[in-house]
């Protein structure tokens, strides 16, 4: 208790603007700021229903998971669980009757949060009203059903312990280490994952997927995918999202309405800084598409995207997001280009920015040889270098994407 | 009928006026509820890229517009007529659905000059008395007073243009005769291309004073003041009678619907129409409205205040169709509602080239190039024998393969000698055209059709209209006008286009319909007072150009849009907080 107690107390005066967090909040304030930067409703709400009531599928490689009911309802929620019980839940991913959790739940970046946090996210969640909702039952298939199998993934995968602040770098690197390594979770999906769904460590934050979407690699340093960005604009980009080099779509939408928007800027600020410390290897030059597929693709992209794209990639920054230099066109995983194409994508509505500005979907209108070309064409244009898309991979996606929302 | 839940305000139609009222009434925390009779639309749903600009299905399938198998107007040019249903629109499109005509407007955004708003006492001043049968009237509200409220549709939309008179004083580049703005446009004018340059050439060449357009198709990408995002116009010309894929033009879906739709203390029902206004046994007090939806299933929805917010035509009808107020009879000159019906009188000429390229096909709703010398009052009218006039200006809006088909005089109308023209013109021509005024007088105006029925079996309105002789004389100096500077824009010749003969409900002119509801000074002379209130019913407002108690030489809607911030700031300031009339008779 007293090595925790200290942990906080280093972390709080690791910022100022977290330290006027602590001492100008009430406690439930201070657990909903909290309970954003974890981006707890997005996982925990089902879209329309009562916030943290659960329900909503989480679909893993694995099968689909079904996020609790967080509201202190008595018979769904947790309104029996003690304060020990929900910081064991969080900081090891233990249930209140023992039985372990799956690292859907990010307790893997969790257990960094200090007690004195989770105890104020408890405090929030005790204040919300109480909805009596049962959750749906998870569909993982044996032996993956038998949580004790998780104390193995836990012996090889998981290490508990409060986030130990680096004397060496500043209080705001620190800040904004914890902020993405722990509350922020970001290499829940921005991490590769091994085979048993672990984060790859090699690959920390260096471009994942999650959900048939390509999460971009979001280091900075010289070669990650962000290299290019500013801070003001890593906290333009979380405040608003959108900033001069890309706008937000798909999950990452969820994060920055639940959890970024409503972060301080100092906060944002923080994250930013350690971003920015993060260095990406440097990448192998791609194979460049053939001659023919670039001239397709050349002509498809003057009919139908550069009206907004503009003819040289360079896009309206901050309204229709550049191609050239993107780091969702630049990966080399090429399913979120695919996707956007074959499905469209909106930019997500934030306080500061409403407008939805959104892309219309081409699957009705383009084949998926054309998709390919298009989508090879901008991966290899612009100093852009990443590796051509095949028809098989565009017509795969499609067939997965019909599936699942045939469900 | 099924009685609602009370509101405290309900909008009757859900365009432009409609948005503007809802956004300013939910910020001072009231109940809204918007009722519409189209459906939603929004830019991603409905006219995205490669969506939008689709002739066929947009404008001459009508799928932009109000349906008239449902409910349409009868028309005729004089009161010895029998009046028919126009059962397809030709000369304007009302429009229907959320953003109303706003979707498919051009975003030419011009204000009104200080002396429109006082037609009657300014050119009664300077040019003695009005002619018989002529029934112009002031506004009751000034220049000054919706200057303001001019200033927040700039900046909500983002107009592009170049101030002529800044706070006083006259600026080069801009046109010298508008009223003093308080501010310079929030974005730069359009790119002008060859037309427009050989028009500003021709019209320095007159001793004139060329200016941009004002546009409300951006110039540049621009957050306006509640966050919405309205991005670079890509000069597709697709802006009038089409929606928007770029998020280039102003309408409510890009100003202000991203932001009221998010709030919790306003409702929108889409796909319902009102049919009434209901009132309490005085007849003083609306009570709400009644509404029917798709299934035939009617609603009585209770609110404190009602706000028409419909197309003008509609607002008049609803007036007439719930007995409030007397409907106008020209006969007699008794009634008030439906007097003033006024629309807009064009007059063009086109110029050919023989080896140089216009490019019609790059424009934009308001990409253009204008002069006001000729404009309301801004010269001597003595011994014209009209008041009022209009801009004249060379604007590149469009070359949509179906519809634009300039042809030089001699061209036979039909035939494979009329297609080899219209081939050999298409890149090569443009138009000068004058957008002229329109006086009210007596025997133009609007009722209640005897006959012809809407689909519900409540009467259609009925239109009486025709050109007045001010119309004709003003037409014919606005023509010569255009004219001149056409020759000598350059061209191999130059085609006039005159509107000869009585008023013809097909061709497209403009859809800019005015009066019916008309404002003024007091009960004797008009609908509602000069904060758009109605006189008999003071929790009733009625928006829209209906109001104009006669039609400037402009586009509308900078003007409706001004009005209804300036009665929305009158609810705000005055009305919520001693509910009543608030102009005294």
């Amino acid at each position: 208790m007293r090595s925790l107690f200290l942990a906080t107390a280093a972390l709080a005066a690791l910022s100022t603007a977290g330290l006027a967090q602590t001492t100008s909040y009430s406690q439930v304030e201070r657990g909903r700021y909290i309970a954003a930067t974890g981006n707890c409703q997005g996982c925990h709400t089902v879209p329309g229903e009562a916030p943290y009531s659960g329900g909503r599928p989480m679909p893993t490689p694995f099968g689909t998971i079904h996020a609790p009911n967080i509201t202190f309802a008595e018979r769904s929620g947790i309104g029996r669980w003690t304060k020990d019980d929900f910081w064991r839940a969080v900081h090891q991913g233990i249930r209140r009757d023992g039985q372990r959790l799956y690292p859907a739940f990010p307790y893997p970046h969790f257990t960094k949060m200090p007690r004195q946090d989770v105890d104020a996210v408890y405090d929030y969640l005790a204040a919300l009203p109480r909805v009596e909702k049962e959750s749906p039952p998870n569909s993982l298939p044996f032996p993956l059903s038998w949580r004790r199998l998780m104390a193995g993934w836990n012996l090889l995968y998981f290490t508990p312990g409060v986030y130990q602040p680096d004397p060496a770098r500043s209080p705001e690197w620190n800040r904004g280490a914890y902020l993405v390594e722990g509350p922020g979770h970001c290499g829940a999906c921005h991490t590769d994952k091994n085979l048993v769904g672990a984060d790859r460590r090699s690959r920390h934050l260096q471009g994942g997927e999650l959900d048939n979407w390509a999460a971009p690699d979001i280091r900075a340093g010289r070669n990650g995918g962000i290299a290019h960005w500013s801070d003001a604009e890593i906290v333009e980009y979380l405040k608003t999202g959108r900033n001069a080099h890309t706008a937000a779509v798909s999950i990452m939408s969820e994060v920055i309405e639940y959890s970024t928007q409503l972060m301080t800027e100092a906060d944002l600020k923080a994250m930013a800084v350690y971003l920015r410390s993060l260095d990406s290897p440097a990448r192998s030059a791609a194979t460049k598409p053939a001659e023919s597929v670039m001239t397709a693709g050349r002509a498809i992209y003057a009919d139908n995207c550069s009206a907004c794209h503009r003819a040289d990639g360079t896009g309206v920054p901050r309204f229709f997001g550049p191609l050239a230099g993107s780091n969702k066109v630049r990966d080399p995983n090429p399913t979120t280009v695919i996707r956007i194409l074959l499905e469209g994508a909106r930019s997500v509505p934030t306080q500061a920015r409403p407008t939805p500005l959104s892309m219309p979907s081409y699957a009705w209108k383009l084949t998926d040889a054309q998709i390919a070309a298009v989508a090879s064409y901008v991966r290899a244009s612009w100093g852009n270098d990443a590796p051509p898309v095949t028809e098989d991979t565009v017509r795969s996606l499609r067939q997965t994407l019909k599936e699942t929302a045939a469900h | 009928m099924k009685k609602l839940p009370p509101v405290d305000v309900v909008l009757v139609g859900f365009g432009w006026t409609g948005a503007i009222m809802a956004q300013e009434l939910t910020d001072a925390g009231l109940q809204v509820l918007a009722i519409e009779r189209g459906a939603w639309r929004d830019t991603p749903t409905h006219f995205p890229p490669t969506t939008a600009p689709d002739e066929l299905r947009w404008y001459w399938r009508k799928e932009m517009f109000q349906s008239n198998a449902r409910d349409t107007l009868t028309f005729r040019n004089n009161r010895d007529q029998v009046a028919r249903p126009m059962r397809r629109w030709g000369s304007f499109l009302p429009g229907e659905g959320v953003g109303g005509g706003g979707v498919h407007w051009n975003g030419q955004t011009w204000r009104f000059l200080p002396s429109d708003f006082a037609a009657q006492s300014h050119n009664t001043a300077r040019y003695g008395a009005l002619p018989e049968g002529m029934t112009v009237q002031d506004y009751g509200v000034t220049y000054d007073e919706l200057e303001p409220h001019y200033d927040r549709f700039d900046k909500l939309c983002g107009i592009g243009g170049k101030a002529g008179n800044l706070r006083g004083e006259i600026v080069e580049g801009g046109n010298p005769f508008e009223g003093p703005r308080s501010a310079e446009y929030p974005n730069p004018p359009m790119h002008m291309t060859f037309s427009q340059n050989q028009f500003i050439h021709a019209a320095r060449q007159l001793g004139l004073k060329p200016f941009p357009g004002p546009s409300a198709n951006l110039t540049r990408p621009y957050v306006n003041p509640l966050g919405a995002q309205l991005a670079p116009c890509s000069y597709c010309g697709f802006c009038e009678k089409y929606g928007c894929g770029n998020y280039s033009k102003a309408s409510a879906q890009t100003t202000i619907l991203p932001v009221l739709m998010r709030k919790p203390n306003f409702t929108l029902k889409v796909q319902n129409e009102v049919l009434s206004i209901t009132r309490d046994n005085t007849g003083r007090r609306a009570t709400g409205v009644t509404h029917i939806d798709l299934d035939g299933n009617r609603y009585e929805q209770p609110a404190e205040l009602v706000i028409l917010c419909a197309y003008p035509l509609s607002n008049a009808r609803l007036m007439m169709l719930s007995g409030i107020g007397e409907v106008y009879n020209p006969a007699t000159g008794e009634g008030l509602v439906g007097k003033n019906y006024c629309y807009q009188v064009m007059a063009a000429a086109q110029v050919f080239y023989d080896d140089k390229f216009t490019n019609g096909f790059v424009g934009a709703g308001a990409l253009g190039a204008a002069v006001d010398e000729y404009n309301g009052d801004n010269f001597d009218h003595t011994g014209l024998g009209f008041i009022g006039g209009g801009y004249i200006a060379n604007w590149t809006t469009n070359a949509r393969p179906i519809e634009t088909h300039r042809t030089p005089e001699g061209t036979p109308t039909w035939g494979s000698q009329w297609k080899a023209a219209v081939a050999d013109n298409f890149l090569t021509s443009t138009t000068v055209g004058a957008h002229g005024a329109s006086m009210a007088y007596a025997t133009n105006a609007l009722d209640l059709d005897p006959t012809y029925k809407d689909a519900y079996g409540q009467p259609l309105l009925r239109m009486t209209y025709d050109f007045t002789p001010n119309d004709r004389a003003m037409a014919r100096f606005l023509s010569a006008r255009a004219t001149d500077i056409a020759r000598l824009m350059g061209g191999r010749e130059v085609k006039v286009v005159l509107r000869d003969g009585p008023y013809d409900s097909m061709p497209y002119q403009t859809t800019h319909n005015t009066g019916g509801t008309i404002m003024g000074t007091t009960p004797a002379n008009s609908v509602v007072n000069r904060y758009l209130q109605s006189w008999d019913v003071p929790n009733l407002f009625v928006m829209g150009a209906g109001v104009f108690p006669q039609n400037a030489g402009y586009n509308p809607t900078a003007t409706v849009a001004a009005l209804t911030f300036w009665a929305a700031a009158a609810i705000r300031s005055q009305y919520l907080r001693n509910p009543g009339p608030l102009v005294q008779a």
